[in-house]
This record gives structure tokens, sequence and C-alpha cells, in this order.
């Protein structure tokens, strides 16, 4: 077993020079027997223990007419395994008052449990039931179709998510990432049993799972009661995975007509992946653009200066082998078309001139001065450790952050404006009363 | 309004379990010549420093026609003083690596900052000047006018859920400025003046007004002074006019409904009850989890489990508000789900807790729920000055010391007596959210 270990209070003291915190997250990575890789923060402070778990699981692996089905796979977990009916491990939760969850995105599938140390012994047990002996039962798929068909209406009364999912499928036109992880009301309906077990049997293995565990033990100790406790979980076969999207959409305008006060609006097109060379560069040039809360050049444009939103700000999202930028903002019907052509110039302006030496600094100086911060609790943390390794990035990224966000200099972030900002690619969306908002 | 489950006990049982930590795990409380009291925990678990400032003044202090009054402000003490620039604080902030914000309430008006033990010192410093110095600028104030518009579009107006929680608030009080939203009116809100931003400045921003909450890797013996120094010159104000305001006691259910476009029904229901003063608090917080806490509690079993009425419902006891505030139980329903019949289901299952005692392994497990919601809670040092804060506003700090102590004292029956007393149909509002399809554009 390789042990690494880093320590916060370097980064600090290099680069803020603070005075030393007694915290550090010195993190420890090994590879348990079935193959499961597991990283842990031993944090002594509080009784108690965060896990998270990312299992390549996501819905991406979802094959056409089946759509919904990692969703479904992901949301009974907890719900009726070899030993224990739905209503005994929610009993069995809720007595140790434990919290754990499950859920799915287009890459993963995530579970995650926070339980008080003296709890941990059930919590494992728990977690190692529902991870390798959940049985599907056929009442409890029923309920959970119901529930899923209630969210997928739920969610038309939410003008910011169905933005969201019009820009995906504009941007990912026959590819799961183009739709929406739960399905839709046709695919969850015909959803099956057998189908639900032969993706559990194939996915849900020790071998496609990071499990990331902060808090008050020591990683032999937690390495031993895994070990133990996930003894009887085989590893899987490989599985070939699924191509990544690879027709991109062009520029469009798309429009929904909803009797709302405000227009939801998005600007988007694909970004890079994570692993992408320029993506700490684009990091910079994002945060002056609009990643930058109360101090981007569209929140001054749009918010500061004309008072014609709450809210605006853009990001670029990185994903394994993918990614998207969007600017999203909301402002009232009447002024869509104005806020829209205002974070255009924007997005012109960044990819024509040299950003100021104050804003580059400014944006450098946030970046990596409020890095450390970003670790505050120990869901946090179990939180990043699981992405590091995921991303494998290495545990010596938190050390290794600050200068590659240092190295980046004006040309750099005009360099990735003028490459990654694509206004000929942008999808608009707008989500509102169309008459209100107007043609041109 | 948040879950309030779990609250802080430092001295007793934090000594025992963490004897490394145990001996900064306590508040420390210093008050200013100029009134301004000053609460302290240290807490070295990451390397970060909360700072916040309370005010004492939210919308429970507004007047008829002047609704988000206090919420205005909040904005506009963004906008610059004598010393800093517009939206300087926000850039200063963000360039020492901090996290910064504010938000309003009923009751409080909260600004803060997250930044690192060698930074902290900026923020505490622009919290002290713009206690003071904020100019409230006429450039700013109608651009600022229009954000809060939309802020109150994005979060109200064109929200299905808060729309009804709006209404509803304004049925369930009839005196009380609890009825009014904190982001105010939108008429309201379109004739408020800079002048009245400068006079309610002038009355509520002062350091006799005010509380300072300061959680994390901090030394007090290095903080201190610098409060001090940030904080210690602004001279005493006037005491703010008292809100005198008492609901009248309600005799009779009172029923709402709102028609929006949306997909699923919503149903609400008001409880008027007292806050955490009373000694039925206790009883009230396990009740909400008893009724709604994790998935085998009784109206989540029922409900949502076995008959599929509802997608998800809640039960919320919140006694951290200034005067007497709601136990509120919601359910958002399943398609096709009649709201009557959501209702009577509820309704029965409060009788059954009314007619009959909880179980010993029922009370237990909800007793450890909140015990163990109260150690997650201080995962965080912003949620430890939080609930500092709020019991501060509250009355006195000290109050959420005996928190747990008081949850674990609570019986089987006085969880039936709060049901009875407090669950009681002749003194709630129910709000019924009405789906209504999209009008033809």
């Amino acid at each position: 077993m390789k042990r690494f270990s880093l320590s916060l209070v370097n980064i600090l003291s290099i680069y803020a020079l603070a005075v030393p915190s007694t915290a550090a997250m010195i993190p420890q990575r090994s590879v348990l027997e079935n193959g499961m890789i597991l990283l842990t923060s031993e944090q002594r402070a509080l009784p108690m223990v965060s896990i998270e778990l990312l299992i390549d699981a996501g819905s991406r692996h979802d094959v056409p007419k089946q759509e919904g089905l990692a969703n479904l796979t992901a949301r009974l977990l907890t719900y009726g395994t070899q030993r224990r009916t739905a209503l005994e491990i929610s009993d069995a939760l809720d007595f140790i008052g434990a919290r754990l969850s499950s859920g799915c995105g287009e890459d993963l599938a995530n579970v995650g449990m926070t339980v008080l140390k003296k709890d941990l012994g059930t919590g494992l047990e728990l977690l190692a039931e529902v991870l390798t002996t959940s049985t599907f039962p056929q009442g409890e798929i029923e309920r959970q179709k119901q529930s899923i068909l209630a969210a997928i209406r739920a969610r038309e009364e939410s003008p910011g998510d169905i933005a969201q999912r019009r820009l995906a499928a504009a941007l990912y036109p026959q590819s799961p990432y183009g739709r929406p992880v739960e399905g839709d009301e046709a695919s969850v309906k015909g959803l099956e049993q057998k189908s639900l077990k032969a993706f559990y049997e194939r996915y849900y293995r020790p071998n496609r799972t990071i499990l990331s565990v902060v808090g008050d033990v020591s990683h032999q100790e937690i390495a031993q009661a895994l070990n133990q406790a996930f003894r009887s979980w085989p590893k899987g076969e490989p599985v070939t995975p699924p191509a990544p999207p690879s027709k991109v959409g062009s520029a469009e305008t798309i429009r929904v007509a909803k009797d709302l006060t405000q227009a939801n609006i998005i600007l988007g097109h694909e970004g890079v992946g994570r692993e992408h060379p320029d993506y700490y560069a684009i990091q910079v040039m994002n945060y002056i653009l609009g990643g930058g809360g109360f101090s981007s050049r569209t929140l001054d444009s749009i918010r500061n200066e004309r008072g014609l939103a709450y809210s605006v700000y853009s990001y670029f999202g990185a994903e394994k082998r993918r990614g998207t930028f969007e600017l999203v903002m909301q402002t009232k019907n009447e002024t869509a078309l104005e806020a829209i052509r205002i974070a255009n110039a924007e997005i012109r302006r960044i990819r024509e001139e040299l950003v100021a030496e104050q804003e580059l600094e400014d944006a450098k100086d946030y970046l990596t001065g409020s890095f450390p911060l970003r670790f505050d609790t120990n869901r946090k943390v179990a939180n990043f450790l699981a992405q590091v390794e995921y991303f494998e990035l290495g545990l010596d990224y938190p050390e290794r952050y600050p200068d590659l966000i240092r190295e980046v200099q004006r040309e750099d972030v005009l360099r990735v404006a003028q490459k990654y900002l694509k206004p000929e690619q942008l999808i608009t969306v707008l989500v509102g009363n169309q008459k209100k908002i107007g043609e041109k | 309004m948040a879950k309030v489950i779990s609250c802080l006990l430092f001295l007793l049982t934090m000594l025992a379990m963490l004897p490394e930590t145990a001996a900064a795990t306590q508040v420390q409380e210093f008050v200013l010549d100029n009134g301004l009291k000053v609460l302290l925990l240290e807490d070295h678990k990451s390397p970060a420093v909360t700072f916040q400032v309370w005010y004492r003044v939210g919308s429970r202090n507004e007047k008829d026609g002047k609704s988000g009054l206090s919420h205005f402000l909040e904005h506009m003490l963004f906008k610059g003083t004598q010393k800093m620039k517009p939206e300087e604080y926000s850039r200063i902030i963000a360039k020492n690596g901090g996290r910064s914000n504010a938000f309003t309430s009923s009751d409080v008006t909260v600004y803060f900052a997250t930044m690192s033990r060698d930074k902290i010192g900026i923020e505490i410093e622009l919290e002290g000047d713009r206690m003071v110095n904020a100019l409230l600028g006429e450039t700013y104030f109608e651009p600022e006018k229009k954000v809060i518009q939309e802020e109150r579009r994005l979060r109200t107006d064109d929200s299905p859920v808060a729309a009804l929680g709006e209404v509803a608030g304004a049925v369930a009080y009839m005196v009380h400025p609890y009825r009014r939203p904190v982001i105010g009116w939108m008429d309201d809100i379109e004739n408020l003046t800079r002048q009245d931003l400068v006079d309610y400045y002038k009355l509520y921003y002062e350091p006799n007004n005010a509380f300072v909450v300061m959680t994390g890797d901090f030394s007090t013996q290095e903080m201190l002074p610098k409060i001090k120094a940030a904080f210690g010159k602004i001279p005493r104000g006037a005491e703010p006019p008292k809100v005198r305001a008492e609901e009248p006691p309600q005799t009779g259910e009172r029923r709402v409904t709102l028609k929006k476009e949306a997909e699923l029904p919503f149903v609400l229901m008001y409880y008027h009850t007292p806050n955490s003063k009373s000694r039925d608090s206790y009883a009230l917080d396990v009740l909400s989890v008893v009724l709604a806490g994790g998935r085998s509690s009784r109206l989540y079993h029922d409900l949502v489990y076995q008959k599929r009425l509802a997608r998800n419902v809640d039960a919320d006891y919140n006694g951290l508000s200034i005067d007497p505030s709601v136990f509120s139980v919601t359910a958002q329903l399943m398609p096709e789900k009649e709201p009557g019949e959501v209702e009577r289901e509820i309704d029965g299952l409060l009788e059954n807790v009314k007619s009959e005692l909880v179980s010993d392994r029922e009370l237990q497990k909800a007793k450890n729920q909140i015990e163990a919601a109260f150690v997650f809670g201080q995962d965080s040092i912003f949620g430890q000055a939080m609930k500092i804060g709020y019991y501060e506003a509250l009355g006195d700090w000290r109050l959420m010391d005996s928190y747990l102590d008081g949850i674990r004292k609570v019986t089987r029956e006085e969880v039936q007596r709060v049901a009875q007393e407090y669950l009681d149909r002749d003194r709630r509002t129910v709000g019924v959210l009405v789906p209504i399809k999209e009008k033809s554009q």
C-alpha cells in the first residue's frame, strides 16, 4: 500500500502566509482487496464519519428505450435487500439518525452516508447491504416509478430546469448526455425488474467504485472494516464504455412558452473535459467573464449597471470526456433581448481585448486564496477526495493547484477566450412569455 | 423556513467526547462600551473563519406600505461607503480569497464573510466601516430597485410553492408583521424612496442594535482587539423603537387558495405555536421529527410510501423566531390526487398523535435523530455561527446550551399534550395551490 500524504498547512503558509492551522487534510489512498479504491482523511474533531461513493453507473450507460434505468437503479438501492425490507432499512437508519442517500448523474451514480462514530458499524453494514444485496422488489419498483413520473411532471414547474434540459438536448442530440437522467414518461413506465437487476449486477462493482471516508476513523481501521463488510462483493467484468457524444449541435434559438414574469435564459455551447490542459486558463477567463460572483463583468454590466437581473453567472462545467459552457440569467420578459445582447457583447469583448492586469490578478487571488476554504466540512473533503481520484488529479493536487492558476497570463486568457467561447455555436434558450419577450 | 432541529450544547457532552478541542468549544461573550455584543467561538478543525454582523432589524420592524425596506437596505450596503467605492467591498473580500454575502429575514439582517485566519481582519474592518458610513448613493438606488424586483420575480412570482407560502402567511397573521413577505410586496418596493433607506439606516444600524458572531480557526486574544478597533469608536445610538404587535388568538380555521400555472397541487398548514422561549418548544421539535423526520416517520411513511398521495411531505417547527411563529405541515401531491383527500389523511395522522401516546421506540428514534443532527451541524463553522446568532437574536445565545438537555427530557405525554394544544384546527391556516394550465400566448 502506497501512502500519500499532504497537509493544507503547507499550501497556506506558502501562498497566504497563514498562521498554521491545526487542521490538515492528510489524505491516504489504498486499493482494497476487491479492487475498490479507498481514500480517507482522518478528522478527529467530531464523533462522526462522512462517506461518499462514486460508482461508474451513470445514465450514459442507458440504452435507447430504457432511458432512466441507471437512475431508477440508484434510487432503489435503499428499498430492499436480501436481509431487509425498505421500511426496515429506513427505520434502522432513522433510529441512529444516519443519513444515507443515493442518486444518479450522467456519468456516475453516487451514494452518500453520514453517521455518528458510535454507529459506524451499523452504518457500514447497511451500506454494504444496499451495494451488494439489493433485491429490487416489484412493489418498490412500482412505487419508485410513480415517484419518478411525478418528478418528471414537477420539473415542468421550474423554468430554470426546463431551460437546462432544452440546452442539453440541443448540445448532445442522440446521446444519453442530451437526455434527462430520470428518463421520460414512456421509458420509465417500460422499465422492468430484470433490466434493473442486470444493470445492478453489471455496473455496481467494487472495481468501478471510488469510496471516500472522512471523519473520526483511521485509514487502517476503515480499510479493515470495509474489507470485512464488502468481502462478498466480487469484481465485475470489464465493460466497454459507451462512446462519448460526438455530434455537437450548431447555433440556434430555442423558445419555450410559459406564463412567467421572467424569461429564464441560457446561452451555451460545448466546453472542454476536465482533463484538458487549458482547463485552468479557462477557469481564470470565466471568473472574469461571469464566474466571479459579485465581481464579474457580466454581473457588473447586467445587474449592477442596468438592474436587469438578480442572478447572472457563467461557468465551464468540466466532466470526464466532455464539458459545457453556460451563461445563465433571469430578467423580466420585456428586457430579455436586451440582456442577451449585453451578454453577447461581453463574450465578444473578452475575445477581442486583453483583460486588465488588475482583473487577472483579482481572479487568480480569489481562485488560489479561496481554494483551501472549499474544504471546511468533512462532507466537502469527502466529495473533494472522491473527485480528485475520479479525475485522476493526484493527491498532490491541492499543492499543485495554486501554481496551475498562478501561471495563467493575460495572453492565455485571450487565447482561451478566442478558442473556447464560440459565438458561432451559441445556443440561446429562452423560457418565458414569448409575446412579451418579442421577436428580435 | 429552514428546518431547525439541532442546536448547540458545547459544555457537557463535548467535554467528554472531544478532549483535545473541548477547551476551545465554548462561546465567549464580550460587550463593547458602545453596546456591541461580541460572541466568539474558536474551532480549529478547518482553516477558515466566519465573521458575521447581525442587526436586530428585519421585515418584522417594517410598517405598512414600506415592506421590503430591510432587505432593500441590505442590498444598498454593498453600494459603497465614504471610504469604499460601490461593489468594492465584494471585490476586496474575493481578492483575499473570501466568500461574502448577506441575508435578511423577518427578524434580522446579517452580513458575513468566510476567510482564512490571516485575512479575516479585512472583513472586520469593512463591516465596522459600513455599520456607519454607507452612502446609499442616489445613482445606485433605481438600478438596485430593479434588481430587487427581479429577485422577487425569481423567488416568489414565478415559483408556485413560494407564492403559496406568501399568501398563506398573509392570512395566518392579521396584525403581526410576520404577515408581510421579507422581500416586500412588489408595489411597496416600487414606491420605496432613498430617504426611507437613509432614515431606516440611521434608526437601526448602530452598535447597540447589533451583535457580532465569529467562529472558526482564530485566537480570541488576536481578534478581540481587531474587533474593538473596527467597531469600538462607533458611538452608541438611540434605542431603536420596539415592535409592539401581538397577534390576537385565532378562533377558527382560515383557508386560502392560490391558482397558478403549476403541475402538482400543494397543501400547507400553519399552526400557531410559541417560540423557543417556551418549554413546549422541545416537545414541538420532537413532534416534528416523529411526524416527518426520515422515511420511517409517520407522515412520510403513510402519505409518500404507503398511500402514495404525496410526492413529499414535511413538518417543520421554527421556534427560533423573536415572536411566536408557526408549526407547518406541507405536502406536494402526486399527480391526479385531490388536496381534500391529502388534507383528510394528514388530519387523521395528526389526530393519532393527539389521541394516542407515541411509542417509547418512536420517541427514542426522534431524540436520536435530533442528537445526531446536532453533531453533524457542528461540522460547519458557518452553521455554528448561524445557530449562535439565531439564539442571540431570540434573546440569549445561552439558550442553546440547554437545548439537548431539554430534548432528552421530553416525554411521550408531553409530545401528546403539545400536539393536542397546538395542532388545533381552529388555530390553523390551510393553503392550497391549485394548478392551472398556461394561458395561450
